[in-house]
């Protein structure tokens, strides 16, 4: 089937859009304090940021993705009223090979369990294999993060690798999962 | 205290840009040696910009991400090969690069004494929980070293590397800091 009708970026409830300079930064200021969000998201250590550093972190961003062309980064916003709602993206790409590391958050805790995640992922998933033509994407993740395992294994990703006791946090060990999915996969799942 | 620097055929010396530079534009026309290592296209730089990449390397001194070393033979100094640890101090896990670019060295226990001062230099210089590495699966050469070194194999990221279009597997591998002690004392009985 070849589809163009169907738009790239527009899901029921959320759509991909590009950063907003101007009103993202404060948002994403406020994910920053809260330590879960920051630790579900990231094995760096926490860190709030001030608007100010956010939107440096922005504009570093952007001039990374163009320098050296393994990115892909998209803010998922609600289509309603383009509220900021969180961010997904493609990185660590490897042309050569055809596979890449994807990595989703939703940040507030009020927008969770309503879909976005789900939503910005079929989106995502479908940029990847259909229009980046990769041949196979990975996550990883931190065990602890449960909500985000089972997002991965909804859209048929397999568990591949288990870190032993790679990271530390609250004073104990806790493996890093990576997980696959292979385009054929993704495609046969996609027609049914 | 022990001479960590030294092992029994190798010993360890800083990175050495100009040497390093030098052997490196011969390692990298073996593309063989490239591939069995790295996941990036082969590809060929001047002595030049290898030179001036290493010494900016060397510039940032051992930055608590980067440590890595020139390996030469104790038998006539020979500059045979190179690792590196990466490490994240936050969680306490050291990724190793390493390889011997000189090929009449492989298969003779060289690599084996590398690796047993890589893991040391890990565990007790640095300190790190674990170290980890990742092979490719058509390099069983690298990976019955590595298990010969105490590395578990920890899972397989199916087909991720595309090369003479054939389709093959990366493995991952680690060692715990308790795992490797363990060791040890059993070398030691």
């Amino acid at each position: 089937m070849f589809n163009i009708q169907t738009q790239l970026f527009d899901g029921q409830d959320v759509r991909l859009g590009p950063i907003d300079h101007e009103k993202d930064p404060e948002v994403e200021s406020k994910w920053t304090h809260d330590s879960d969000f920051m630790r579900m998201y990231d094995t760096d250590p926490a860190r709030p940021m001030s608007a100010a550093m956010v939107k440096k972190q922005y504009e570093k961003l952007e001039k990374q993705i163009e320098e050296n062309k393994e990115m892909y980064y998209f803010t998922i916003r609600a289509r309603s009223d383009d509220r900021l709602l969180g961010k997904a993206m493609i990185e660590r790409i490897e042309w050569s090979n055809g596979n890449g590391l994807i990595r989703i958050g939703i940040g507030s805790p009020e927008d969770h369990r309503k879909g976005y995640g789900s939503q910005g992922m079929q989106m995502l998933l479908r940029f990847a294999f259909a229009e980046l033509n990769l041949f196979r994407v990975s996550a990883e993740v931190p065990e602890y993060n449960e909500p985000a395992v089972a997002l991965l294994k909804k859209f048929g990703f397999v568990e591949e690798v288990r870190r032993r006791q790679a990271l530390e946090r609250d004073g104990r060990r806790w493996d890093l999962l990576v997980f696959g999915l292979l385009k054929d996969d993704w495609q046969n799942q996609a027609e049914g | 205290m022990k001479n960590i620097f030294r092992g029994e055929l190798v010993r360890i010396t800083a990175e050495e840009p100009e040497a390093r530079a030098k052997v490196e534009v011969r390692w990298q026309g073996d593309s063989e040696l490239h591939r069995l290592a790295g996941a990036e296209p082969a590809m060929m730089e001047s002595e030049k910009k290898l030179k001036e990449w290493f010494e900016k390397q060397n510039e940032n001194g051992f930055k608590p991400q980067r440590y890595p070393f020139s390996v030469r033979t104790l038998e006539d100094d020979k500059h045979i090969g190179f690792f590196g640890l990466w490490v994240d101090l936050i969680h306490g896990e050291a990724w190793v690069g390493i390889g011997i670019g000189e090929r009449e060295y492989w298969g003779k226990g060289y690599g084996t004494d590398m690796m047993k001062l890589c893991l040391q230099y890990a565990f007790t210089e640095l300190n790190v929980h674990r170290v980890s590495l990742g092979v490719h699966e058509y390099n069983p050469r690298a990976l019955r070293s590595y298990e010969k070194a105490g590395f578990q194999l920890e899972g397989r990221t199916r087909r991720d590397i595309l090369r003479e279009g054939v389709r093959t597997d990366s493995l991952w591998m680690g060692i715990l800091r308790d795992e490797w002690l363990q060791m040890q004392t059993g070398d030691q009985q």
